[in-house]
């Protein structure tokens, strides 16, 4: 899969706030992106752009995924396509069963509905993957869910989506550092068994980069890709901090 | 043959019809002076109901004995009822009753509760049958002065069930009864008498329909049910009327020490409802619940509620109330919670949830919580809310469609009640919203 977002300005859907500026960045098939940044700076923002949530405006620019313009699709099509986006804070619904929700969702892409007994089945070795308790399939989705189960289960149900994009919004907080281990080896699981997977990983910290190594690393900063490096660039803020990037932003040309 | 209009006279014939006992005979002309002189409730929707032009009582002369055959009843009827998925629920209920119009024209048990002695039969035939039972409970738990439609019931009810359950007995399946208008202008006033005798637990289930007429039909049902020293009644229903019929109905349960009273109540179809199932926790230790959804969409009004009044000591109620309004539609919890002075040591928890879909819907909750001691509490909660944005987009991110989404997040904004049906019921109630939302 192959993203393109061209030149994007982004206001909060009441005008007031401009969060992204002329914000520009190509996801290349296969490969793993980083995108680093201070707490404010857009990029949660970014990634509910990419899913189309109606909490913002594009005011211009575009993204493409395939060549194609994402823009006039409603957030369901988006996801349909194969966008997938593990959020930041994942809210809970009561009354709404996590198995419920994730078999409407499988059937809303499938011709034909997916049987009863194959779902259960689908559902039980992708909990098992997780090691996640297996009554958590019966349960409101994330209702009472601590903040690692929660995450979990956004892994979860990228394993029975089979996104082409995946998009992690700070998927390392909130998972302890076994979790972490595990939800990491499960998803470089699927990107051995979906080579053309492109993931875009949100992160204040390198650990979750030592699991799935970035090919790129992005440094973002007031609403637009500042700097990209190699892993290296990752570890430098980690150790020196961002005020570090601004000093050589402006020798260093974006990619 | 056919009654329109309501006079003293309507209400002689109709008692003359059935050929029934003085008591009941005087016990309708009573009711008929009370109704006379009661004027519409104070609170809640306008009631514009023209009582000259109601059908009180409808018949087919030719069949006037309750069948207890399929076989044995008109086959435009049956294939009417079969259409609407009565047949079918047969099988998984421990016996059935029909009413039609205003006679009940079939009633079915297993062997088995015949074999227990219970009763399950039209409140006709009871008062034939078994005078004496009825006499001791009939119009003792809701008076006929209760309220205008109360009073009305009392002077041209017709039909309606009569259950008994004999003490130590337990049904492992619920009973169940079918109400369906078929007539325009049609009034339904069926009388419910349930008694689960001591040690005793019933499950009994009332299902609803009409066909939509542009003229408006009445239903105004008494249901009166006794539940005995350590027994437990659960009533489920989910009323189902065309959105032109108003459905005024009085449900109320006195329940004895250590009892438990459960009122499953669904309002989705019908004009305007007024309903407030009661509970009466008259011994000590017993227990009230009920569990009530509305959904009003178009112009249609519920107001809805429960009563738990708490007479004996260490009592215990719960009313759960889930109100949904769209489409302009009114869904109004009115309820009261009364725990009167000798009731020490007693609790009550209200809970009212609305979802309002749109800007054009109204809902109000207009509790009464009255605590005359000081041993006891009531706790109430009321939220209202609208489909969250972010809900939707967390479903739709993903893949699933706004219209599927919304309906995911109603269901689960009523699943406290969902939870508490048979699963065939869970299963319609399903259909029903999908249809009405
Ligand atoms: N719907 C909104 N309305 C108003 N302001 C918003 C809205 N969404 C985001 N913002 C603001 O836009 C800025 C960017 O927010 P965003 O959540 O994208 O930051 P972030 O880079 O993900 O930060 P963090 O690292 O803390 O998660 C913040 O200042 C935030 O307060
Ligand atoms: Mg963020």
């Amino acid at each position: 899969m192959n993203l393109v977002i061209k030149d994007l300005n982004v206001v909060t859907k009441d005008q007031e706030k401009e969060i992204l500026k002329d914000f520009s960045l190509e996801i290349l098939p296969g490969k793993i992106h980083t995108i680093m940044g201070p707490n404010g700076t857009g990029k949660s923002t970014l990634s509910k752009i990419i899913m189309g949530s109606s909490d913002y405006e594009v005011k211009e620019g575009d993204i493409l995924y395939n060549g194609k313009s994402i823009l006039p699709l409603t957030v369901d099509e988006r996801s349909r396509l194969g966008i997938f986006l593990a959020m930041q804070s994942p809210i809970s619904i009561e009354g709404v069963t996590n198995s419920e929700f994730l078999r409407t969702a499988l059937n809303e892409r499938r011709e034909q509905p997916i049987g009863i007994y194959q779902f259960m089945k689908d559902m039980e070795q992708g909990m098992k993957d997780l090691k996640m308790d297996s009554s958590m399939m019966h349960r409101s989705i994330n209702k009472d869910f601590s903040g690692g189960e929660r995450k979990k289960n956004e892994i979860l149900q990228l394993k029975l989506l089979k996104p082409e994009l995946i998009i992690l919004d700070e998927l390392d907080s909130g998972l302890d550092v076994d979790s972490l281990k595990i939800v990491c080896d499960n998803i470089q699981e699927y990107r051995k068994e979906n080579p053309t997977c492109s993931l875009l990983i949100i992160t204040h910290y390198t650990k979750i980069l030592d699991y799935l190594i970035p090919d790129y690393v992005h440094i973002m900063k007031n609403g637009k890709i500042r700097k990209t490096g190699p892993l290296d660039l990752a570890k430098q803020i980690e150790n020196c901090g961002f005020n570090y990037t601004e000093d050589v932003s402006e020798l260093v040309t974006n990619e | 043959m056919e009654l329109v209009g309501l006079n003293k006279e309507t209400v002689n014939q109709i008692s003359e019809i059935k050929q029934e006992a003085d008591w009941i005979k005087e016990y309708r002309l009573r009711s008929y002076e009370a109704f006379e002189k009661i004027e519409n409730p104070a609170f809640g929707p306008k009631l514009n109901i023209d009582f000259s032009k109601i059908i009180y009582y409808k018949n087919n002369e030719q069949e006037d004995k309750i069948k207890d055959s399929w076989d044995d009843i008109d086959t435009e009827i049956v294939d009417e009822l079969d259409n609407l998925g009565v047949l079918e629920s047969e099988c998984h209920l421990d016996g059935i009753g029909v009413q039609y119009e205003s006679e009940v024209i079939y009633h079915n048990m297993i062997e088995e509760l015949k074999k227990k002695d219970i009763i399950f039969t039209s409140i006709e035939v009871a008062m034939k049958e078994y005078p004496e039972l009825v006499k001791k409970y009939f119009g003792k738990i809701v008076s006929n002065s209760e309220n205008k439609y109360a009073a009305l019931n009392g002077s041209v009810f017709s039909g309606g069930s009569f259950i008994y359950v004999p003490p130590h007995t337990k049904l492992d399946r619920p009973l169940q009864s079918y109400f369906r208008i078929n007539s325009r202008n049609m009034g339904q006033f069926e009388r419910t008498l349930i008694i689960v005798d001591h040690d005793s637990e019933l499950h009994y289930i009332e299902g609803c329909t009409a066909p939509n007429y542009s003229e408006s039909s009445l239903h105004a049902a008494v249901v009166e049910i006794y539940v005995g020293k350590n027994s437990k009644c659960r009533y489920s229903t989910i009323q189902n009327w065309a959105q032109n019929v108003n459905n005024l109905v009085t449900k109320r349960a006195l329940v004895e020490e250590n009892g438990t009273m459960e009122w499953i109540d669904g309002n989705i179809g019908s004009n305007i409802t007024m309903k407030y199932p009661c509970c009466i926790l008259k011994g000590d230790k017993s227990n009230g619940t009920c569990i009530t959804i509305s959904v009003a969409t178009n112009k249609q009004e519920q107001d809805t509620g429960a009563r738990m009044i708490h007479l004996g000591k260490n009592t215990r109620s719960t009313i759960i109330s889930k109100s949904i309004a769209k489409n302009g539609g009114n869904a109004t919890y009115r309820g009261k919670v009364d725990i009167k002075k000798n009731a020490t040591n007693s609790t009550s928890l209200v809970k009212c949830d609305t979802l309002i879909l749109d800007n054009i819907s109204k809902s109000d909750t207009v509790p009464t919580n009255i605590c005359n001691n000081t041993s006891s509490s009531i706790e109430h909660e009321a939220t209202v809310s609208k489909i969250s944005e972010e809900k939707l987009f967390y479903l739709m991110s993903r893949g699933i469609d706004k219209e599927r989404a919304t309906e995911l997040i109603i269901l689960g904004f009523l699943e406290k009640f969902r939870e508490e049906l048979p699963m065939e019921y869970a299963v319609e109630l399903n259909q029903l919203l999908k249809r009405n939302l």
